[in-house]
């Protein structure tokens, strides 16, 4: 088996030891009604609606979604029209919140007996990827048990980015929650192997988890060497079972699920509770940080300008959703924390070292992951050849960026490969 | 909050540059030029400081005269210079380096649209051109200097040219030429000022492969191929390895067919570059006219690049296979 190209990274995980403790809560929450791929949802509040403590306020009947819920005890102030940090629009519920925290109640924890109350219940706690991608979770267990048989369920705790802390978290604070997911998920999809996948700089994690798993023959826990991009899905399913899932596929076709280490102990937190997915713990960090630097519960719907604040972070000139190889920028600090984030980094430095001249030096090549081109493809996107775009398969791209981060001449390839993406018509 | 940065990820970028890389080749080569000065005198550093601010002059000037953004500070019409100038005897005239810095920035670089456009190495088409066109001026060469204890330096022959005349003129086999192995590793021999100290040379390489500046492909490629065909063809370890110290063999297999822009890019097509300019070097050398073939086998695996580069494309991790369509 080879080793997979990629870029080694200063960790940066300063924020490692920090326990992770509730935010304060917000006086107003903006809850955006699109939160991960797919449909967006109806919003099923309107402007002066009391609301409490995990009631349902935005659901749809598309297949490809997720329900979303209020964190918190209040009136509905306005539903608004949001600009999404992706460029689309959908409707936003603000929340003024009353500090009582009432729980709405609704909430039981849900009767599970079979597959199908298994996955209804998933989609019922309004779970997506808590990784980053943010793909509905219930979407993910309802494969085709008969055409795509799973054997291997994959926990990704790699946690590869810089800074973020907040899975290696998960795994020290909620260990049994963690277990007990990864239990669940096998007993009712009849997954029989489950491998965690853990970056040898948490070695801390990887012993507690082996300690706990010691007894469970099920689980694996793995060691996997700490470089960057091993947290992608194609990278960790192939260093951790070396099988290749091919452009087209998704994982199951090659027998895996990938799931995220927080994704999974949500899961068992829901069937225990009946508390669907309101709050997200987020890792605070970046050199723009003054104070308070460290993990927080925050409630989906918090403006990062509050957390900005308590962190005294007002200074940052950048801003991001998400870790600095990966993370999307904010184009203003009122936007809420999502479903899918797991970190706010804010940054003193905003732009990066200028563009010069390509230099042929190839080290795009040799730090992609997945062997792709990108000096080529830069040049075929110049030339708008689409044809020779599909003989580069750039569709493969991951937008990981090593190709960005290690080009001396600083050129956005990663970007560029975006942008040749859009430029293959889809099927 | 407004007046936030916002762009595309990722949000790091390596400290690296182009012209930190340049830095690291300059700091590679300054060894063997440090050695050629010693061993040639003066004239030799001169003829270095010569090619090296001709070289970065015609750069700024042909910037300004195209319009285009200034590159001077890339540093690599420094190293192109510095490349230049070890190419050349230590009598070269100056005007001819001027001509040659001006071929080699003006003409193969520039004229092509700057680094990284160039579709030949700009010091070798220089050498080239020069080599035809000043060709006494271009093989005038002197023992090296200390050794020869006279201020007036005395005519020598190189290596290769000594054992290329003693092949000509006995015409049947090999001999060897008035050299030790000894003094051709340390540089005591005539020849270019760069080219002649084999020991700093492999120290500048060894530098750029450890700083993964350069791939140890090309020159383990090219070095080896050459080699192993000296190797069969004579038979003998000796003149093997005097072949491979000798001309400017080193000098082109760490420095010259590693340069970025007119080699290919993947490892497989460094390799195939490696083993042509082996090969096209080893006849040169052993069938062709000129003792040295060096210069003229990486200009033209330069030409090849392109077509190189075409036919070594990775396969994506992944990727499938087109199919292709049934003919009808």
């Amino acid at each position: 088996m080879n080793k997979l190209n990629g870029i080694h990274l200063n960790h940066n995980k300063g924020t490692k030891k920090c326990e992770t403790t509730d935010f304060p809560l917000p006086k107003t929450l903006v809850i955006p009604m699109s939160q991960h791929m797919g449909a967006p949802c109806d919003c099923l509040v309107k402007k002066g609606d009391e609301v409490t403590v995990g009631q349902k306020i935005g659901d749809t009947g598309a297949f490809m979604s997720a329900p979303i819920h209020s964190p918190a005890s209040g009136t509905v102030a306005d539903v608004i029209d949001y600009l999404l940090p992706n460029g689309a629009v959908c409707k936003a519920a603000v929340i003024e919140t009353d500090g009582n925290q009432t729980v709405c109640p609704d909430i039981n924890p849900p009767e599970i007996t079979d597959r199908q109350s298994f996955i209804a219940a998933v989609r019922e706690s309004g779970l997506t990827g808590l990784g980053g991608a943010g793909f509905p979770t219930h979407i993910k267990l309802n494969y085709d048990a008969v055409k795509t048989p799973i054997d291997t369920l994959i926990i990704n705790a790699a946690e590869c980015e810089p800074y973020i802390t907040s899975d290696y978290r998960e795994l020290m604070e909620r260990t049994t929650d963690v277990i007990e997911g990864i239990l669940l998920v096998q007993k009712y999809l009849g997954i029989p192997l489950c491998k965690v996948c853990i970056e040898n700089n948490k070695p801390d994690a990887i012993e507690l988890m082996k300690s706990k798993t010691a007894d469970i023959k099920s689980i694996e826990i793995l060691t996997l060497p700490s470089a960057y991009p091993q947290g992608a899905e194609k990278v960790i399913v192939y260093s951790a079972t070396g099988r290749i899932v091919a452009e087209g596929e998704l994982p199951s076709n090659q027998g895996v699920m990938v799931m995220n280490v927080s994704t999974v102990a949500e899961i068992y937190r829901y069937t225990q509770t009946g508390m669907p997915l309101i709050t997200r713990r987020i890792t605070v960090d970046g050199d723009a940080v003054t104070k308070n630097a460290g993990n927080y519960f925050v409630p989906i719907g918090t403006k990062v300008s509050e957390i900005l604040e308590y962190c005294g972070a007002e200074e940052a000139k950048k801003v991001l959703y998400g870790g600095p190889m990966m993370g999307l920028c904010l184009y203003d600090t009122d936007q809420p924390v999502l479903k899918n984030n797991n970190a706010i980094l804010a940054f003193k430095e905003g732009s990066l070292p200028k563009t010069t001249a390509c230099i042929r030096c190839g080290r795009c090549v040799r730090t992609c992951p997945f062997e792709l081109m990108p000096v080529m493809i830069e040049k075929a996107y110049n030339a708008k050849d689409v044809e020779e775009l599909k003989r580069l398969k750039v569709t493969l791209c991951m937008n990981c960026g090593c190709c960005s981060y290690a080009c001396p001449a600083h050129r956005p390839l990663a970007e560029i490969n975006q942008l040749a993406k859009a430029l293959i018509p889809r099927k | 909050m407004k007046g936030l940065f916002v762009s595309p990820s990722p949000h790091r970028a390596t400290n690296m540059s182009t012209a930190k890389i340049m830095l690291m080749v300059i700091i590679a080569l300054l060894p063997s030029a440090a050695a050629g000065c010693i061993f040639f005198g003066p004239r030799a550093a001169a003829v270095l400081a010569v090619c090296v601010i001709s070289c970065v002059v015609f750069e700024a000037l042909s910037r300004i005269v195209m319009k285009r953004e200034q590159t001077v500070s890339d540093l690599s019409a420094i190293v192109t210079g510095l490349l230049l100038g070890m190419n050349l005897p230590a009598t070269i005239p100056f005007y001819i380096a001027v001509i040659g810095s001006f071929i080699a920035i003006v003409i193969v670089k520039q004229l092509f649209g700057g680094i990284g456009q160039n579709f030949a190495n700009p010091a070798i088409a220089a050498r080239i051109v020069l080599m035809l066109s000043f060709t006494p001026q271009m093989s005038n060469w002197v023992k090296p200097y200390w050794y020869s204890n006279a201020v007036d330096a005395e005519t020598s022959a190189t290596p290769l040219a000594a054992q290329w005349l003693n092949y000509t003129e006995n015409g049947s086999s090999f001999k060897m030429a008035p050299f030790t192995l000894s003094e051709m590793f340390w540089g005591e021999t005539g020849g270019c000022i760069g080219e002649t100290c084999a020991a700093m040379l492999i120290l500048g390489g060894l530098f750029l492969i450890i700083t993964k500046v350069i791939s140890a492909a090309t020159p383990v490629a090219f070095i080896g191929s050459f080699a192993l065909l000296t190797f069969i063809y004579t038979g003998s370890l000796t003149e093997t390895a005097y072949d491979v110290l000798a001309g400017g063999l080193l000098i082109g297999a760490f420095f010259m067919a590693t340069d970025y822009a007119t080699t290919p890019i993947t490892t497989k097509g460094k390799i195939i570059f490696g083993i042509g300019c082996g090969l096209i070097t080893f006849i040169i050398r052993t069938f062709g006219s000129f003792p040295e073939g060096v210069s003229f086998s990486i200009l033209l695996m330069n030409l090849l690049t392109p077509y190189i580069d075409r036919l070594t494309k990775t396969s994506p991790f992944g990727a499938k296979k087109p199919v292709k369509a049934e003919k009808n």
